[in-house]
């Protein structure tokens, strides 16, 4: 259950589009050394890893294209062709991952994202309007590892998608049988 | 569309897939040792050469898949001569005279150039 990087899966049509969420809070260990203060310098400034903002479109990208193969497949991460972020997300703010497929075959699938980030209380204006805006453009493609070129043969259950991705679809109201 | 146009349309779907530059792309560059291509590129320039010339592509229709693992074909990582009438069956866009006395199955990524690529594009928009 440990390496979820998205909360919630928010909106998903089958084979096309998936929406989910992540929330960044003060309670996530790393941010206390992402990054610390400095003595006599800098103050802490928590910031989430742009590491784990695409780990977290992968994720949805990537429940996006097992989903609409009902999970049969096991779908990993194996290209990021694109990756743009012209943004920091900071705790108590909220980031929206959209993921749609742009090709799919027996081999794999390429899909295309963006990440918007959900500030509260807007982004400094005072008006105390949430503001929702675009910060990132990401684009990756998946592998089935059962397909690969190179004849290698892997356990059969599906260990990509585990407990952990059981449960966020479960909280999230998705069907899915596995 | 000629030969030349067709070059064209392989070099932006090599250019964008590999982030390479314009004039590293030349009709003899071999696609995985030159331009630096791994198994997960090859699916990615498949994908583009679809979206790029319409057509649809089938899996091991490119590049060779299953070939390889069948041990009739290849025996001690070297292709039998069955292997190779297989391969020039079902591969018509390599140029298999370029591999000479050569059998490995290393070989077959010296002969999978750019020009490969193009005839593959060719040969397909003729059969269209």
């Amino acid at each position: 259950m440990r390496w979820m990087w998205i909360d919630r899966v928010v909106e998903l049509v089958p084979h096309e589009k998936l929406v989910a969420i992540k929330n960044v809070s003060l309670a996530e260990e790393h941010l206390h050394d992402h990054f610390p203060g400095v003595e006599g310098g800098r103050s802490a400034m928590p910031i989430m890893p742009a590491s784990l903002i695409l780990e977290g479109m992968a994720q949805t990208a990537g429940i996006l294209v097992g989903h609409s193969e009902g999970f049969r497949e096991k779908v990993i991460l194996a290209k990021i062709s694109r990756a743009e972020l012209d943004a920091e997300a900071l705790p108590g703010d909220r980031l929206w991952y959209t993921a749609t497929i742009t090709t799919k075959s027996e081999a794999g699938a390429s899909t295309t994202g963006v990440v918007e980030l959900e500030r509260p209380g807007g982004s400094g204006g005072g008006s105390g309007v949430e503001t929702r805006s675009e910060i990132g453009r990401i684009e990756m493609m998946f592998s089935h590892l059962d397909q690969n070129l190179a004849g290698e043969q892997f356990p059969e259950h599906n260990f990509v998608f585990s407990e952990g991705f059981r449960t966020l679809l479960r909280t999230s109201g998705v069907e899915a049988t596995f | 569309m000629d030969r030349d146009e067709i070059f064209d349309k392989v070099r932006e779907v090599l250019v964008d897939a590999l982030a390479l530059d314009d004039d590293e792309v030349t009709a003899e560059a071999t696609i995985m040792g030159d331009l630096g291509a791994e198994s997960i590129d090859i699916l990615d320039i498949q994908f583009k050469l679809e979206q790029a010339f319409g057509f649809k592509i089938a899996q091991g229709e490119l590049f060779p898949e299953g070939v390889m693992q069948d041990p009739e074909y290849v025996q001690d990582g070297k292709i039998t001569d069955k292997g190779l009438e297989e391969l020039k069956t079902k591969m018509p866009h390599f140029d298999f005279t370029k591999l000479g006395d050569q059998r490995s199955i290393e070989g077959i990524g010296t002969i999978f150039t750019v020009d490969t690529l193009v005839s593959f594009c060719d040969q397909k928009l003729q059969a269209a």
